[in-house]
């Protein structure tokens, strides 16, 4: 492919590696006894590894502080829900349904407020989804059923087969995870994916080399709104009743934190970040009325421990080194500037 | 013609008037200095060209069309490129991602053709990657290319400023204190550069207080003080100005 | 227009809990850029510290019902201190050259602990303050009988605010605290040490939690121990719509919240009140990014 001679795709071949292991780890869990717990962790682990990837392009890459993004992830799961059980729709119809209104959603929500700086979006996002849950429980348009949600989701069904085993969700969580990394991934290395960290690092220089602030920081929240409605998608029919409790603000909360404790936006980093955080808190409630307590603790320890996030933000790899001393320079060599021509050592 | 000219520029913060009814013109082809003393309203002028700022009134007009009033992107892409001041890298990114940043406004790819690699997406990357390439051997910092910008000396963060201008592939480049914070030889080195840039057909506006600089590679000098213009000429009728000289020394009786 | 006073009486007291519980966010935000998540908790801590105090020295009935409220209050703000300035050196000071956000995700972390500790220690379920600690006869204004104990809690939380102004804006030490506030360089440079006005202020946030806490308590009853999630979350709102960092606008987004809130509570409906709130929220950072009182900062360019 193109773009692997492009760029050095270290991260795309350890990609490649890490969801093959998986595959043949399902295989392993399912054909052992209580395994099942184990692929239902693994399952939930999928769940908000997509969710924190689609999160990712607008906290991790854009720099735009969203702590409301279980809003759009609920958006989508009740899209979903109310097609299948009110209309009777199969669920796989109702994919590009949820995402567009999720995106819709959020394009429109994040309008009006896309300029507002760091915390004060913060807390916007947090108040959208807020107002969000809460017309989920007042039952708007009495399509939502109130605090009690909406049961009786169906499966997936592809092709005519219905995934109903953790077995079978396993490859169709994992599957969409794989597929959502890869292309943010792409994404991520492309001209889009660098406007977007040009805006996290620097908004005036960004704009002053012709980056559209306002519309990229828009298509940024529409498409990780858009990812998270999928996501909604996947997680209704996998769980089958939803209901506003799922979509409290902690949700959102642990969301951002793995984003934050993945480092830099990076797509490996997501992926053990919510290993560590949704794994650990499936795992603690072996501890009983001491697992949440344990939970808080280790955040506040895992974040001294690795402030700077599990993994270091990656800088892209451009096969240019054989371009080097290729073009002529301004400045004669005799001007002596050239030292920057050197690796620069700086103490 | 010529290829930029403001008319009657104002700009007022607050009560303060930082530019006062200034008007000048930039012949093209040619490497024009704003000087004056600080606090003058230079930057403020070339933020009023790079639409970082809207004028109060008055018009800045850039072949032959009024851009003020226009966003900073849609200047850009009109052929308007900037360093700044107080140097704004991405730091924690490398000199050859800095320098594809000033690609951007040239390139097309958008969210779809990104994310599916399409083959025309992955042509474009390449020739804008080399493009980046050219430019930073044009400052003479290629070798480094994979370096993080934030690493770099005071002197070479503004030549990578200037590479990412000049990637926009500008008709006007503008160039806010190219030298400070430079040595006599990096100085030396910047001149030459600063000829290189002129003889590839680009017209360049400089603020700068290194009048040795000034003096010699400006064709002309525009002088601000207290946010007006009070002369306008070459470089030896600028030397000779009177009002200019008591601007930058001040009155006699001051003394 | 009776429901309006009432509602508005209601909306002043439940406000000025909000501006207390919010003087300690902006206080924090102040100085440290800091979110601390953790404060709402610190909250509901001071109401837990009040009920046991109140229970276990068996106040009621052998102290005199006026004084009952300062006992509790003194008692608590000190012990809601101490926590407070602990969970500054624990869990902000290893990250306070880090990454903003980790301190966020940190602050997160020890709210689920101090929520969850609370739990083990009482109970998950709802308590409750003796209903009869302080009796009263409502008093009549413009013709409303309003609830004496709306009057007190609101009289003793806006006694403790100007005292929390007199100290910031007359003494030595306030004079410091905004000094550090505004650039912490030229504090240090100045011979201000910085550590310990950052340890002050979780000193003093903390207490001002802690004794709204104990008001929350005694005048409406009922506490639980994630009570101050979504109530230390509203007061968070209030300081933005104040203006974070802003003294006086914590105190203003806390009354006005608490007004607007209880007006919509009493006019649209109950079940939209949080709502309703949030969304006062967003309206006015859209026409006031930085809030009523917050000071706008221009990029330098």
């Amino acid at each position: 492919m193109e773009a692997l001679k492009q760029t050095r795709h270290i991260g795309f071949w350890t990609g490649i590696v890490f969801f093959a292991l998986m595959a043949v780890l399902a295989i392993a869990l399912e054909s052992s006894s209580g395994g099942n717990t184990w692929l239902r962790t693994l399952n939930n682990i999928g769940i908000f590894t997509a969710l924190a990837l689609s999160l990712n392009i607008i906290l991790g890459q854009t720099g735009l502080f969203n702590m409301g993004h279980i809003a759009f992830f609920a958006l989508g799961a009740y899209v979903t829900a109310v097609l299948n059980s009110v209309l009777g729709w199969p669920i796989i119809y109702t994919l590009p349904f949820a995402a567009c209104i999720t995106a819709l959603f959020a394009f429109v929500v994040a309008l009006p407020v896309i300029h507002l700086r760091g915390d004060y979006l913060l807390v916007v996002t947090i108040g959208i989804s807020e107002i969000l849950r809460i017309a989920f429980v007042n039952d708007i348009f009495g399509l939502t059923q109130g605090p009690n949600g909406i049961t009786g989701i169906q499966r997936i069904e592809l092709f005519g087969y219905r995934f109903m085993s953790q077995f079978a969700q396993f490859y169709l969580i994992w599957g969409f995870v794989a597929i959502t990394a890869c292309l943010f991934y792409f994404l991520e290395h492309s001209r889009f994916g660098r406007a977007l960290n040009y805006i996290k690092y620097d908004e005036v220089a960004a704009s002053g080399n012709g980056v559209n602030i306002v519309r990229y920081k828009l298509i940024a929240f529409a498409l990780g709104a858009f990812w998270a409605g999928m996501v909604g998608t996947i997680y209704a029919p996998f769980i089958r009743t939803i209901s506003p409790g799922l979509f409290e603000f902690k949700e959102s909360v642990l969301l951002f934190a793995i984003v934050i404790l993945a480092g830099g936006g990076n797509i490996v980093g997501i992926v053990l970040a919510s290993f560590l955080l949704v794994g650990m808190r499936d795992v603690l409630t072996m501890f009983g009325d001491w697992s949440m307590l344990l939970f808080g603790l280790m955040m506040v320890v895992i974040m001294i421990i690795r402030p700077q996030g599990i993994m270091k933000p990656r800088r892209r790899q451009y096969n240019a080194g054989h371009l080097v001393g290729k073009f002529p320079s301004g400045i004669g060599k005799k001007a002596g500037l050239s030292a920057g021509n050197q690796a620069e050592v700086v103490e | 013609m010529s290829l930029l000219s403001l008319q009657n520029v104002i700009k007022k913060f607050g009560g303060l008037t930082a530019v006062n009814d200034v008007s000048f013109t930039v012949d093209e082809q040619s490497v024009v200095g704003l000087i004056g003393p600080n606090g003058a309203g230079k930057t403020t002028v070339f933020n009023l060209i790079t639409g970082n700022y809207a004028p109060l009134s008055g018009t800045v007009t850039f072949r032959g069309q009024v851009i003020n009033g226009q966003k900073p992107y849609k200047i850009v892409q009109q052929g308007i490129a900037r360093t700044f001041q107080n140097i704004r890298l991405f730091q924690q990114m490398s000199l050859l991602e800095n320098v594809l940043a000033g690609r951007h406004c040239r390139m097309h790819a958008g969210l779809f053709a990104s994310m599916f690699c399409l083959p025309w997406q992955q042509r474009e990357e390449k020739s804008a990657v080399e493009r980046a390439m050219q430019e930073l051997a044009f400052v003479g910092l290629d070798a480094g290319y994979d370096n993080e910008a934030g690493n770099l000396s005071y002197g070479n963060q503004r030549l990578l400023e200037i590479a990412r201008a000049l990637a926009t592939d500008p008709k006007l480049i503008i160039l806010d204190e190219p030298a400070g914070g430079m040595n006599d030889q990096e100085t030396a080195a910047l001149t030459e550069l600063i000829a290189a840039i002129q003889k590839r057909g680009i017209t360049v506006l400089l603020i700068e207080h290194d009048m040795n600089l000034v003096m010699n590679i400006c064709q002309k000098l525009v002088v601000l003080e207290y946010g007006a213009k009070i002369a306008e000429g070459t470089p030896e009728e600028i030397k000779s100005n009177p009002k200019v000289i008591e601007a930058y020394l001040g009155t006699s009786d001051d003394e | 227009m009776d429901i309006f006073i009432t509602q508005l009486s209601n909306g002043l007291a439940i406000g000025s809990i909000y501006a207390l519980v919010a003087l300690g966010y902006t206080m924090v935000y102040g100085i440290l850029r800091l979110i601390n998540f953790a404060h709402g908790d610190l909250f509901t801590i001071g109401a837990y510290f009040g009920l046991t105090i109140l229970v276990s020295f068996a106040l009621q009935g052998n102290v005199s019902p006026l004084i009952i409220p300062w006992i509790l209050i003194i008692m608590a703000a000190i012990g809601v201190a101490i926590i407070g300035f602990l969970l500054e050196r624990v869990a902000y000071r290893p990250l306070r050259n880090a990454n903003r956000l980790a301190a966020v995700v940190s602050a997160f972390g020890a709210s689920i602990f101090f929520a969850n500790a609370l739990k083990l220690i009482y109970s998950p379920n709802r308590q409750s303050y003796p209903a009869d600690i302080i009796n009263l006869p409502n008093i009549p204004i413009f013709g409303v009988d309003i609830q004496s104990k709306r009057l007190i809690m609101f009289g003793t939380a806006v006694l403790l605010m100007a005292l929390l102004y007199w100290y910031i804006n007359h003494t030595r030490t306030g004079t410091a605290i905004r000094a550090v506030a505004i650039d912490q360089g030229a504090a240090k440079l100045m011979g201000i040490n910085v550590n310990k006005i950052i340890s002050l202020v979780f000193i003093i946030g903390p207490a001002l939690g802690g004794a709204a806490g104990v008001l929350m308590g005694l005048f409406y009853g009922q506490i639980h121990p994630e009570m101050g999630f979504s109530f230390g979350l509203k007061a968070f709102v209030a300081a933005i719509i104040g203006g974070i960092g802003n003294i006086p606008g914590a105190m203003l987004g806390g009354l006005l919240l608490g007004v607007v809130e209880a007006i919509a509570g009493g006019y649209v409906s109950g079940s939209w009140k949080d709502a309703i709130a949030f969304g006062a929220l967003i309206v006015i950072l859209i026409f006031r990014p930085t809030g009523i009182l917050g000071e706008r900062v221009a990029d330098k360019i």
